[in-house]
């Protein structure tokens, strides 16, 4: 039998051999009344119970994964979904048919999409079609696929995908399907390679037994002769020996060229974004921003909702420090019913410190929960759009009021260290002046406010220069105004991920910056160039 | 009849409109759609959006309906707004979009 070469797109990268799995959908059987009413009465229990499913499975996963499940349960919930079919039913159709028809007006509307991103869509509805579907008739229709092994179909649904094991090796090879679909997001993040857009899978006879997947060419091989796959396993080999050794660079610490050690830590928006990730590969958590607690349709979180995300990331961090961020609300970050609406300047306007001091109902009940999340680990607070010292001087009084109220209460709590975000030029060059327990640059809002140039307008972006100067002298200042008050100094901005910029910041004598988690072995790389 | 009627304040409420474009990676997809039908359905007022002026118009507190719509990335997309809490909504929903839904 000689072996099929199979091109299609890379979806997934990674390299991935095993026996082949072939996907074929399963028809479930069932028998509908005559009765209108209590079809579409069946309609809506499974619609609900498909529901139920999903929702219980979000509630032990996290990030882009339960955004994905997230998003059928939003389409679920929307009675626009299923009204076509309530119709049909109306007219005396089965349940069941009129679901089908009514999911594939909506999947054949997805596939007639321009775009790449709303085609892939498609493959959720059909998700969505054949859940609902599996609890009209009461059966098990999601297909179960052994750990390791190649699965072969048309396509996936998320549902599939999410059903079987893929520690233990794996890869999906399609048909059809697209990189931009949740199947591919999945894939990605589970380190599954995956191939799409093979074109029909025919065999001659008998089906295939093994399978080669190159998720970086795009290629699937299978049935390979005993030559070929011994060439792709020895390649199989080198990659992993490869990617060990990136791994391996992530989790040593940062030094530069001549040995100056660097500490690395992390920007993070929610405690999701710290999933799966080792906390051997920073030396902490230097920012996080809590813009997340307070998105609009929550409304304001109270204490206890607080406290246990704080406490979440302290435990997390395994007693590495950790800087979380007073609310930095306003300017490009609205929240509705605290924020003022239609400022004529926002970045300008009511941010940041100067917010938590004019809402101190709200600023309170934050600083309680960071009182009472300090005892978990070595927790700092920083206070974002300092200008002058009364404001530190102003939100320390308040730290210090609910931290004695809730010692007084008898509850166990710390008064973490207070520091400033060093954005705003006047506390850049009075850095100083300023009663902090260290100084966190923020270097987006210094850039954008030193050289009067916002970064999205598109015709002043080349102003905003991180590398610029005038910014960097700033950066030096706060650096030098740390080391005479024996301070912490450290960098939180986008520009400490920039790699263009690495010597020029190391050169101001900074030792720490902080990244997101994606840029750290990067950052890592570059830092061990710099020769000062 | 009474030809006064459609000038008394709160009877014949004005449409609020505005319009923003679309900067996220990927458009008016199924992350951002959920975002901003979450973010709609927290107001009382009827929200809607287009993507043109004129309309025709989408419920914009149904994901299914807005999903339909298939904005894409550059897309200018229009809102109306009815209703007494609306001029809190539209200014939520285009903060929404102009913060790209909070991705890359």
């Amino acid at each position: 039998m000689a072996e099929i070469h199979l091109i299609g797109r890379a979806a997934s990268p990674g390299l991935a051999i095993g026996p082949v799995t072939m996907l074929t959908a399963a028809v479930a059987r069932r028998t509908a009344s005559d009765d209108p009413a209590q079809e579409a009465a069946a309609l809506r229990a499974a619609i609900e119970g498909a529901r139920a499913e999903i929702a219980e499975q979000i509630k032990t996963i996290q990030g882009e994964v339960a955004d994905i499940l997230e998003f059928q349960v939003a389409m679920l919930d929307d009675d626009a979904l299923a009204d076509p079919a309530y119709g049909v039913i109306s007219e005396g159709i089965a349940a069941d048919h009129a679901w089908r028809l009514a999911l594939d007006v909506e999947i054949a509307g997805y596939r007639a999409a321009e775009d790449e991103y709303f085609r892939a869509r498609a493959a959720d509805i059909v998700d969505i079609r054949d859940r609902v579907l599996a609890h009209l008739s009461g059966v098990d229709t999601v297909a179960r696929i052994t750990g390791g092994s190649i699965v072969a179909a048309d396509d996936i649904t998320p549902s599939t995908f999410l059903a079987a094991d893929w520690s233990r090796g794996g890869a999906i090879a399609l048909a059809a399907g697209s990189p931009s679909s949740h199947v591919a997001m999945l894939a990605r993040a589970r380190g599954a390679p995956m191939v799409v857009g093979l074109g029909p899978l025919s065999w001659n006879g008998q089906l295939p037994a093994l399978a080669l997947v190159d998720g970086d060419a795009g290629t699937v091989i299978f049935d390979p002769e005993p030559e070929t796959r011994r060439l792709f396993e020895h390649r199989m080999a080198v990659a992993n020996a490869a990617q060990a050794a990136v791994d391996a660079g992530r989790l040593e610490s940062a030094r530069t060229a001549d040995g100056r050690r660097i500490a690395v830590l992390l920007n993070i928006a929610a405690p999701e974004d710290l999933a799966g990730l080792d906390p051997a590969i920073c030396d902490g958590i230097g920012l996080v921003r809590t813009e997340f607690l307070f998105e609009a349709s929550q409304g304001l979180p109270d204490e206890d909702a607080q406290y246990a995300v704080y406490r979440r990331i302290l435990d997390w961090a395994e007693g590495r420090p950790v800087t979380i961020r007073t609310l930095d609300a306003g300017g490009d970050k609205p929240i509705a019913g605290l924020t003022i609406d239609n400022e004529r300047n926002p970045f300008l306007g009511l941010r940041g410190i100067r917010l938590s001091l004019a809402r101190p109902e709200v600023f309170r009940v934050q600083l309680r929960a960071l009182c009472r999340a300090a005892v978990h680990g070595a927790l700092k607070v920083m206070l974002p759009m300092i200008a002058v010292p009364s404001e530190l001087d102003r939100a320390s009084a308040l730290l210090d009021a609910e931290f004695t109220a809730l010692r007084a209460e008898g509850i166990a709590c710390a008064r973490p260290p207070l520091g400033i975000m060093v954005e705003v030029p006047a506390a850049a060059l009075r850095a100083e002046d300023f009663g902090a327990a260290f100084y966190s640059i923020g270097s987006n809002d210094l850039t954008q406010y030193t050289m009067a140039a916002a970064r999205d307008i598109g015709a002043v972006a080349d102003l905003n220069d991180t590398g610029n100067p005038a910014v960097l002298a700033l950066i030096s200042q706060t650096v030098e105004a740390g080391r005479k008050r024996g301070v912490e100094v450290s960098l939180c901005g986008d520009a400490a991920a920039d790699t263009r910029l690495t010597t020029a910041l190391i050169t101001t004598g900074l030792t720490i910056l902080s990244v997101s988690p994606i840029a750290v072995a990067r950052l890592k790389a570059a830092i061990a160039k710099v020769r000062s | 009849m009474h030809d006064a009627h459609a000038s008394r304040p709160g009877e014949t409420p004005v449409p609020l409109t505005a319009s923003a474009v679309l900067v996220n990676k990927v458009g008016l997809h199924a992350r951002p759609s959920v975002k901003l039908t979450q973010c709609a359905k927290g107001f009382a007022a009827k929200i809607e959006l287009a993507l043109a002026a004129g309309g025709p118009w989408t419920d914009a507190k149904s994901p299914v309906k807005v999903m339909r719509v298939k904005a894409p990335q550059g897309a200018t997309l229009h809102f109306r707004v009815t209703g007494p809490d609306s001029k809190a909504a539209l200014a939520a929903v285009l903060a929404l979009v102009h913060d790209g839904f909070g991705e890359d």
